[in-house]
Protein backbone atom coordinates (compact mmCIF):
# COMPACT_ATOMS: atom_id res chain seq x y z
CA UNK A 1 0.00 0.00 0.00
CA UNK A 2 2.80 2.40 0.86
CA UNK A 3 4.56 1.45 -2.51
CA UNK A 4 1.56 2.51 -4.36
CA UNK A 5 0.69 5.76 -2.41
CA UNK A 6 4.67 6.76 -2.60
CA UNK A 7 4.81 5.56 -6.48
CA UNK A 8 1.42 6.83 -7.97
CA UNK A 9 2.96 9.80 -9.22
CA UNK A 10 5.69 8.21 -11.29
CA UNK A 11 2.98 5.76 -12.91
CA UNK A 12 0.72 8.09 -13.57
CA UNK A 13 3.37 9.87 -15.52
CA UNK A 14 4.15 6.88 -17.09
CA UNK A 15 0.58 6.37 -18.29
CA UNK A 16 0.68 9.73 -19.65
CA UNK A 17 3.95 9.33 -21.76
CA UNK A 18 2.34 6.05 -22.93
CA UNK A 19 -0.88 7.64 -24.32
CA UNK A 20 0.90 10.42 -25.92
CA UNK A 21 3.83 7.54 -27.44
CA UNK A 22 0.61 5.92 -28.35
CA UNK A 23 -0.83 8.93 -30.68
CA UNK A 24 2.63 9.49 -31.68
CA UNK A 25 2.77 6.33 -33.19
CA UNK A 26 -0.76 5.40 -34.08
CA UNK A 27 -2.42 8.16 -35.15
CA UNK A 28 -2.19 8.91 -38.85
CA UNK A 29 -2.48 12.76 -38.41
CA UNK A 30 -0.05 15.33 -37.86
CA UNK A 31 -1.74 17.82 -35.46
CA UNK A 32 -2.98 14.47 -33.37
CA UNK A 33 0.75 13.51 -33.68
CA UNK A 34 2.46 16.85 -32.10
CA UNK A 35 -0.76 16.75 -29.21
CA UNK A 36 0.84 13.26 -28.63
CA UNK A 37 4.31 14.52 -28.69
CA UNK A 38 3.10 17.73 -26.21
CA UNK A 39 1.55 15.20 -23.79
CA UNK A 40 4.68 12.88 -23.73
CA UNK A 41 6.59 16.11 -22.72
CA UNK A 42 4.38 17.35 -19.94
CA UNK A 43 4.44 13.45 -18.69
CA UNK A 44 8.34 14.16 -18.67
CA UNK A 45 7.87 17.31 -16.56
CA UNK A 46 5.49 15.63 -14.27
CA UNK A 47 8.34 13.28 -13.50
CA UNK A 48 10.85 16.21 -13.01
CA UNK A 49 8.88 18.20 -10.56
CA UNK A 50 7.81 14.62 -8.45
CA UNK A 51 11.37 14.29 -7.82
CA UNK A 52 11.77 17.45 -6.43
CA UNK A 53 9.18 17.89 -4.16
CA UNK A 54 10.07 17.57 -0.28
CA UNK A 55 7.57 15.99 2.38
CA UNK A 56 6.10 18.87 4.41
CA UNK A 57 8.41 21.59 2.21
CA UNK A 58 7.12 24.46 0.55
CA UNK A 59 8.19 26.39 -2.31
CA UNK A 60 11.40 27.08 -2.64
CA UNK A 61 11.19 30.80 -1.78
CA UNK A 62 12.74 32.39 1.53
CA UNK A 63 9.85 33.27 3.87
CA UNK A 64 9.54 33.78 7.79
CA UNK A 65 8.89 30.71 9.40
CA UNK A 66 9.95 28.31 6.54
CA UNK A 67 12.82 26.29 5.98
CA UNK A 68 12.04 23.11 4.52
CA UNK A 69 11.83 23.85 0.73
CA UNK A 70 11.23 21.31 -2.10
CA UNK A 71 14.52 21.50 -4.93
CA UNK A 72 14.55 24.30 -6.92
CA UNK A 73 16.98 22.93 -8.96
CA UNK A 74 14.50 20.23 -10.56
CA UNK A 75 12.10 23.52 -11.06
CA UNK A 76 14.54 25.55 -13.10
CA UNK A 77 14.75 22.89 -15.63
CA UNK A 78 11.17 22.55 -15.91
CA UNK A 79 10.66 26.04 -16.16
CA UNK A 80 12.81 26.56 -19.15
CA UNK A 81 11.80 23.26 -20.92
CA UNK A 82 8.56 24.36 -20.50
CA UNK A 83 9.30 27.89 -23.00
CA UNK A 84 11.53 25.81 -24.87
CA UNK A 85 9.22 23.42 -25.74
CA UNK A 86 6.47 25.04 -27.09
CA UNK A 87 8.87 26.84 -29.32
CA UNK A 88 10.23 23.65 -30.35
CA UNK A 89 6.20 22.69 -30.69
CA UNK A 90 5.82 25.65 -33.24
CA UNK A 91 8.16 24.84 -35.98
CA UNK A 92 6.51 21.04 -36.00
CA UNK A 93 3.20 23.20 -36.17
CA UNK A 94 4.67 25.37 -39.01
CA UNK A 95 5.92 22.37 -40.30
CA UNK A 96 2.54 20.51 -40.93
CA UNK A 97 0.87 23.64 -42.28
CA UNK A 98 3.77 23.71 -45.24
CA UNK A 99 2.60 20.12 -45.46
CA UNK A 100 -0.80 20.95 -45.79
CA UNK A 101 -0.37 23.37 -48.42
CA UNK A 102 2.04 21.32 -50.55
CA UNK A 103 0.56 17.54 -50.08
CA UNK A 104 -3.33 19.02 -49.75
CA UNK A 105 -3.23 17.00 -46.74
CA UNK A 106 -1.94 15.82 -42.96
CA UNK A 107 -3.16 12.18 -43.31
CA UNK A 108 -0.18 10.13 -43.07
CA UNK A 109 -1.42 7.38 -45.35
CA UNK A 110 -2.57 9.69 -47.87
CA UNK A 111 1.03 11.30 -47.82
CA UNK A 112 2.69 7.95 -48.33
CA UNK A 113 0.43 6.99 -51.18
CA UNK A 114 1.21 10.37 -52.91
CA UNK A 115 4.63 9.68 -52.66
CA UNK A 116 4.53 6.41 -53.97
CA UNK A 117 2.05 7.35 -57.44
CA UNK A 118 4.18 10.43 -58.59
CA UNK B 1 -4.66 15.72 2.86
CA UNK B 2 -1.64 16.60 -0.01
CA UNK B 3 -2.00 13.15 -1.24
CA UNK B 4 -6.01 13.16 -1.65
CA UNK B 5 -5.71 16.51 -4.22
CA UNK B 6 -2.72 15.26 -5.83
CA UNK B 7 -3.98 11.68 -6.82
CA UNK B 8 -7.92 13.11 -7.92
CA UNK B 9 -5.88 16.11 -10.18
CA UNK B 10 -3.92 13.04 -11.39
CA UNK B 11 -6.39 11.20 -12.16
CA UNK B 12 -8.68 13.70 -14.05
CA UNK B 13 -5.25 14.68 -16.28
CA UNK B 14 -5.30 10.55 -16.92
CA UNK B 15 -9.01 10.79 -18.00
CA UNK B 16 -8.55 13.82 -20.14
CA UNK B 17 -5.24 11.97 -21.80
CA UNK B 18 -7.95 9.72 -22.89
CA UNK B 19 -10.05 11.61 -24.12
CA UNK B 20 -7.20 13.63 -25.98
CA UNK B 21 -6.48 9.99 -27.40
CA UNK B 22 -9.99 8.95 -28.63
CA UNK B 23 -11.58 12.17 -30.08
CA UNK B 24 -11.54 12.62 -33.40
CA UNK B 25 -13.02 16.17 -34.12
CA UNK B 26 -9.39 18.42 -33.59
CA UNK B 27 -10.90 21.66 -32.91
CA UNK B 28 -11.91 19.83 -29.57
CA UNK B 29 -8.77 17.76 -28.97
CA UNK B 30 -7.01 21.42 -29.08
CA UNK B 31 -9.37 22.91 -26.45
CA UNK B 32 -9.08 19.57 -24.02
CA UNK B 33 -4.96 20.00 -23.94
CA UNK B 34 -5.74 23.64 -22.74
CA UNK B 35 -7.60 21.94 -19.93
CA UNK B 36 -4.86 19.33 -19.97
CA UNK B 37 -2.36 21.93 -18.92
CA UNK B 38 -4.20 23.58 -17.00
CA UNK B 39 -4.81 20.80 -14.57
CA UNK B 40 -1.16 19.79 -14.94
CA UNK B 41 -0.70 23.56 -13.72
CA UNK B 42 -2.71 22.90 -10.49
CA UNK B 43 -0.86 19.80 -10.30
CA UNK B 44 3.00 21.82 -10.22
CA UNK B 45 1.49 24.40 -7.54
CA UNK B 46 0.72 21.18 -5.08
CA UNK B 47 4.10 19.94 -5.84
CA UNK B 48 5.58 23.45 -4.35
CA UNK B 49 6.72 23.93 -8.38
CA UNK B 50 4.69 27.42 -8.22
CA UNK B 51 7.41 28.63 -11.03
CA UNK B 52 6.47 26.03 -13.37
CA UNK B 53 2.98 26.39 -12.32
CA UNK B 54 2.92 29.83 -13.82
CA UNK B 55 4.99 29.30 -16.67
CA UNK B 56 2.76 25.70 -17.75
CA UNK B 57 -0.81 27.71 -16.93
CA UNK B 58 0.38 30.45 -19.47
CA UNK B 59 2.30 28.87 -21.85
CA UNK B 60 -0.39 25.23 -22.14
CA UNK B 61 -3.57 26.72 -21.92
CA UNK B 62 -3.00 30.33 -23.48
CA UNK B 63 -0.45 30.12 -26.11
CA UNK B 64 -0.42 26.52 -27.29
CA UNK B 65 -3.93 26.18 -27.71
CA UNK B 66 -4.13 29.12 -29.90
CA UNK B 67 -1.10 27.91 -32.40
CA UNK B 68 -2.65 24.74 -32.33
CA UNK B 69 -6.38 26.64 -33.00
CA UNK B 70 -3.95 28.35 -36.06
CA UNK B 71 -2.91 25.38 -37.48
CA UNK B 72 -6.31 23.69 -37.69
CA UNK B 73 -7.84 26.89 -39.32
CA UNK B 74 -4.74 26.41 -42.19
CA UNK B 75 -5.08 22.64 -42.08
CA UNK B 76 -8.29 20.46 -41.07
CA UNK B 77 -10.75 20.20 -38.40
CA UNK B 78 -11.24 16.23 -38.55
CA UNK B 79 -9.01 13.34 -38.18
CA UNK B 80 -9.32 10.89 -40.54
CA UNK B 81 -11.43 7.97 -38.04
CA UNK B 82 -9.37 4.83 -37.67
CA UNK B 83 -11.84 1.51 -37.46
CA UNK B 84 -10.26 0.03 -34.28
CA UNK B 85 -7.27 1.21 -32.37
CA UNK B 86 -3.90 -0.06 -33.52
CA UNK B 87 -2.89 -2.96 -31.55
CA UNK B 88 0.39 -2.95 -32.82
CA UNK B 89 1.13 0.53 -31.56
CA UNK B 90 -1.03 -0.61 -28.35
CA UNK B 91 1.33 -3.60 -27.45
CA UNK B 92 4.56 -1.48 -27.54
CA UNK B 93 3.28 1.01 -25.22
CA UNK B 94 1.74 -1.08 -22.77
CA UNK B 95 5.19 -3.12 -23.03
CA UNK B 96 7.06 0.20 -22.76
CA UNK B 97 4.90 1.32 -20.23
CA UNK B 98 5.22 -2.08 -18.34
CA UNK B 99 8.94 -2.03 -18.38
CA UNK B 100 9.39 1.64 -16.90
CA UNK B 101 6.63 0.61 -13.85
CA UNK B 102 9.03 -2.13 -13.16
CA UNK B 103 12.14 0.32 -12.96
CA UNK B 104 10.06 2.63 -11.14
CA UNK B 105 10.16 0.05 -8.01
CA UNK B 106 13.51 1.43 -7.16
CA UNK B 107 12.75 4.99 -7.03
CA UNK B 108 12.88 6.56 -3.96
CA UNK B 109 8.99 7.56 -2.70
CA UNK B 110 7.32 10.13 -3.37
CA UNK B 111 8.36 13.37 -1.08
CA UNK B 112 11.07 11.08 0.36
CA UNK B 113 13.55 13.78 1.86
CA UNK B 114 16.41 11.23 1.60
CA UNK B 115 15.68 10.87 -2.14
CA UNK B 116 19.38 11.03 -3.91
CA UNK B 117 18.02 13.81 -6.31
CA UNK B 118 18.16 16.02 -2.51
CA UNK B 119 21.52 14.74 -1.73
CA UNK B 120 23.70 16.62 -4.69
CA UNK B 121 23.62 20.42 -5.35
CA UNK B 122 20.10 21.04 -4.32
CA UNK B 123 20.52 21.57 -0.81
CA UNK B 124 23.65 23.76 -1.85
CA UNK B 125 21.70 26.27 -3.60
CA UNK B 126 18.99 26.07 -0.82
CA UNK B 127 21.98 26.69 1.73
CA UNK B 128 24.07 29.42 0.19
CA UNK B 129 21.57 31.18 -2.09
CA UNK B 130 20.01 33.45 0.40
CA UNK B 131 23.77 34.75 1.29
CA UNK B 132 25.56 34.82 -2.42
CA UNK B 133 22.84 36.08 -4.15
CA UNK B 134 20.51 37.75 -1.62
CA UNK B 135 17.24 36.72 -3.62
CA UNK B 136 14.14 35.11 -1.58
CA UNK B 137 13.42 32.93 -4.69
CA UNK B 138 15.68 30.24 -5.11
CA UNK B 139 13.93 29.17 -8.27
CA UNK B 140 15.28 33.02 -9.68
CA UNK B 141 18.85 33.03 -8.45
CA UNK B 142 18.99 29.26 -9.68
CA UNK B 143 17.88 29.98 -13.09
CA UNK B 144 19.69 33.40 -13.37
CA UNK B 145 22.99 33.09 -11.76
CA UNK B 146 24.24 29.29 -10.74
CA UNK B 147 22.82 28.10 -13.86
CA UNK B 148 22.90 31.33 -16.00
CA UNK B 149 24.52 29.47 -18.79
CA UNK B 150 22.18 27.13 -19.51
CA UNK B 151 19.52 29.56 -19.46
CA UNK B 152 21.39 31.41 -22.26
CA UNK B 153 21.57 28.23 -23.98
CA UNK B 154 17.51 27.66 -23.21
CA UNK B 155 17.19 31.50 -25.02
CA UNK B 156 19.02 30.88 -27.78
CA UNK B 157 16.92 27.54 -28.97
CA UNK B 158 13.59 29.79 -28.32
CA UNK B 159 15.58 32.39 -31.02
CA UNK B 160 16.33 29.45 -33.16
CA UNK B 161 12.83 28.04 -33.27
CA UNK B 162 11.28 31.71 -33.90
CA UNK B 163 13.84 32.06 -36.66
CA UNK B 164 12.68 28.51 -38.10
CA UNK B 165 9.16 29.59 -37.94
CA UNK B 166 9.56 32.61 -39.80
CA UNK B 167 11.42 31.01 -42.66
CA UNK B 168 8.93 28.41 -42.60
CA UNK B 169 6.37 30.63 -43.04
CA UNK B 170 7.22 34.00 -44.01
CA UNK B 171 7.32 34.17 -47.54
CA UNK B 172 4.74 33.87 -50.64
CA UNK B 173 1.28 33.37 -49.45
CA UNK B 174 1.20 36.56 -47.49
CA UNK B 175 -1.62 37.48 -46.62
CA UNK B 176 -1.50 41.26 -47.09
CA UNK B 177 0.11 40.79 -49.97
CA UNK B 178 -3.70 40.15 -51.45
CA UNK B 179 -5.24 42.53 -49.39
CA UNK B 180 -5.24 44.92 -52.07
CA UNK B 181 -7.17 42.57 -54.05
CA UNK B 182 -10.22 42.47 -51.08
CA UNK B 183 -10.67 45.51 -49.19
CA UNK B 184 -13.10 44.67 -46.86
CA UNK B 185 -12.29 44.57 -43.34
CA UNK B 186 -10.38 41.72 -41.45
CA UNK B 187 -12.64 38.63 -41.77
CA UNK B 188 -11.06 36.99 -38.68
CA UNK B 189 -11.06 40.09 -36.35
CA UNK B 190 -13.81 39.89 -33.41
CA UNK B 191 -14.72 43.16 -32.82
CA UNK B 192 -18.06 43.01 -33.72
CA UNK B 193 -18.85 40.61 -30.59
CA UNK B 194 -19.72 43.48 -28.15
CA UNK B 195 -19.12 41.12 -24.83
CA UNK B 196 -15.35 39.58 -26.36
CA UNK B 197 -14.70 43.70 -27.31
CA UNK B 198 -15.38 45.35 -23.59
CA UNK B 199 -14.12 42.67 -21.85
CA UNK B 200 -10.90 42.61 -23.87
CA UNK B 201 -10.44 46.41 -23.52
CA UNK B 202 -11.01 45.86 -19.84
CA UNK B 203 -8.77 43.33 -19.80
CA UNK B 204 -5.69 43.79 -21.97
CA UNK B 205 -4.09 46.61 -19.78
CA UNK B 206 -4.30 44.75 -16.66
CA UNK B 207 -3.13 41.56 -18.15
CA UNK B 208 0.04 43.45 -19.52
CA UNK B 209 0.34 45.39 -16.13
CA UNK B 210 0.52 41.38 -14.81
CA UNK B 211 2.85 41.06 -17.12
CA UNK B 212 5.58 43.56 -15.99
CA UNK B 213 4.64 42.90 -12.44
CA UNK B 214 5.64 39.02 -12.80
CA UNK B 215 8.71 40.50 -14.65
CA UNK B 216 10.14 42.68 -11.99
CA UNK B 217 8.45 40.78 -8.88
CA UNK B 218 10.21 37.64 -9.81
CA UNK B 219 13.60 37.93 -7.37
CA UNK B 220 10.93 38.39 -4.33
CA UNK B 221 8.29 35.82 -5.54
CA UNK B 222 7.22 33.27 -8.48
CA UNK B 223 7.74 34.84 -11.71
CA UNK B 224 10.70 36.30 -13.95
CA UNK B 225 11.50 36.51 -17.55
CA UNK B 226 10.43 33.37 -19.04
CA UNK B 227 6.72 33.64 -17.49
CA UNK B 228 6.19 37.28 -17.50
CA UNK B 229 7.45 37.23 -21.55
CA UNK B 230 4.61 34.80 -22.13
CA UNK B 231 1.91 36.70 -20.21
CA UNK B 232 2.84 39.78 -22.24
CA UNK B 233 2.51 37.77 -25.69
CA UNK B 234 -0.93 36.74 -24.29
CA UNK B 235 -2.08 40.33 -23.96
CA UNK B 236 -1.28 40.98 -27.35
CA UNK B 237 -2.32 37.70 -28.90
CA UNK B 238 -5.66 38.46 -27.36
CA UNK B 239 -5.72 42.14 -28.88
CA UNK B 240 -5.46 40.67 -32.33
CA UNK B 241 -7.49 37.88 -31.70
CA UNK B 242 -10.41 40.73 -31.20
CA UNK B 243 -9.13 43.15 -33.14
CA UNK B 244 -7.49 41.71 -36.40
CA UNK B 245 -4.02 41.25 -37.13
CA UNK B 246 -3.67 44.26 -39.53
CA UNK B 247 -4.18 46.30 -35.99
CA UNK B 248 -1.91 44.48 -33.92
CA UNK B 249 0.38 44.74 -36.66
CA UNK B 250 -0.02 48.68 -36.95
CA UNK B 251 0.69 48.95 -32.91
CA UNK B 252 3.57 46.51 -33.33
CA UNK B 253 5.35 46.79 -37.00
CA UNK B 254 7.25 43.20 -37.93
CA UNK B 255 10.75 44.80 -37.99
CA UNK B 256 10.45 46.30 -34.65
CA UNK B 257 9.75 42.90 -33.32
CA UNK B 258 12.18 40.86 -35.02
CA UNK B 259 14.48 43.51 -33.44
CA UNK B 260 13.31 43.18 -30.15
CA UNK B 261 13.70 38.87 -30.65
CA UNK B 262 17.49 39.53 -31.26
CA UNK B 263 17.97 42.37 -28.85
CA UNK B 264 16.75 40.25 -25.80
CA UNK B 265 19.14 36.90 -26.31
CA UNK B 266 21.66 40.21 -26.85
CA UNK B 267 21.17 41.88 -23.43
CA UNK B 268 21.56 38.66 -21.98
CA UNK B 269 24.92 37.76 -23.65
CA UNK B 270 25.60 41.07 -23.57
CA UNK B 271 25.38 41.07 -19.77
CA UNK B 272 27.85 38.27 -19.62
CA UNK B 273 30.47 40.08 -21.53
CA UNK B 274 29.98 43.29 -19.49
CA UNK B 275 31.10 40.71 -16.49
CA UNK B 276 33.59 39.47 -18.04
CA UNK B 277 35.04 42.86 -19.39
CA UNK B 278 34.78 43.73 -15.58
CA UNK B 279 37.59 41.39 -14.59
CA UNK B 280 34.76 38.42 -13.83
CA UNK B 281 34.11 35.35 -16.12
CA UNK B 282 31.68 35.25 -18.31
CA UNK B 283 27.60 35.85 -16.52
CA UNK B 284 29.73 36.17 -13.09
CA UNK B 285 27.38 39.05 -12.08
CA UNK B 286 29.19 39.60 -9.00
CA UNK B 287 31.66 41.55 -11.23
CA UNK B 288 29.09 44.03 -12.01
CA UNK B 289 29.34 46.38 -9.17
CA UNK B 290 31.42 46.85 -6.18
CA UNK B 291 29.31 44.67 -3.73
CA UNK B 292 28.69 40.97 -4.54
CA UNK B 293 25.54 40.53 -4.33
CA UNK B 294 24.33 44.11 -5.36
CA UNK B 295 26.60 42.95 -8.63
CA UNK B 296 24.09 40.25 -8.38
CA UNK B 297 20.78 41.27 -8.04
CA UNK B 298 21.70 44.53 -11.40
CA UNK B 299 23.03 40.91 -13.41
CA UNK B 300 19.92 38.80 -12.59
CA UNK B 301 17.51 41.71 -13.10
CA UNK B 302 19.17 42.45 -16.93
CA UNK B 303 19.37 38.83 -18.39
CA UNK B 304 15.54 38.47 -17.36
CA UNK B 305 14.69 41.28 -18.66
CA UNK B 306 16.53 40.18 -21.81
CA UNK B 307 14.55 36.69 -21.16
CA UNK B 308 11.44 38.34 -20.90
CA UNK B 309 11.64 40.54 -24.41
CA UNK B 310 12.84 37.50 -26.48
CA UNK B 311 9.92 34.98 -25.03
CA UNK B 312 7.60 37.81 -25.47
CA UNK B 313 8.28 38.63 -29.13
CA UNK B 314 9.09 35.33 -30.26
CA UNK B 315 5.71 34.02 -29.16
CA UNK B 316 3.96 37.63 -30.75
CA UNK B 317 5.81 36.65 -33.82
CA UNK B 318 5.40 33.22 -34.26
CA UNK B 319 1.62 34.02 -33.73
CA UNK B 320 1.49 36.69 -36.18
CA UNK B 321 3.31 34.38 -38.89
CA UNK B 322 0.92 31.52 -38.06
CA UNK B 323 -2.45 33.97 -38.54
CA UNK B 324 -1.16 36.10 -41.05
CA UNK B 325 -0.86 32.80 -43.26
CA UNK B 326 -3.55 32.43 -45.60
CA UNK B 327 -5.92 29.26 -45.99
CA UNK B 328 -4.74 27.48 -49.47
Amino acid sequence: MSDALGLYNYWIAIFLMMVGFYNVIASGNLVKKLIGLSIFQTSVFLLYITMGKVKDGTAPILGDGYDTFSNPLPHVLILTAIVVGIATTAVGLALVIRIQEHFGTIEEDELIAQEDSP
Amino acid sequence: MIHVVDMTLLAFLAIVAIAVTRMTNLFATSVLTGVYSLLMACIFTVLDAVDVAFTEAAVGAGISTVLFLATLSLTTQREKPQRSPNWKALCVALLTGGALVYGTFDMPHFGDPQAPVHQHVGPHYIGVSPTQIGVPNMVTSVLASYRGYDTLGETAVIFTACMAVLLLLQHEKRRDEQSTVEEKPDKEAMAHAMILRVQSKFFIPLILLFGLYVQFHGDFGPGGGFQAGVIFAAGIILYSLVNGLDKARQIIPPNVLHGLVAFGLLLYAGTGLASLFMDGNFLQYRALAEEATHGEHIGILLIELGVGITVATVMTSMFFSFSGRRRS
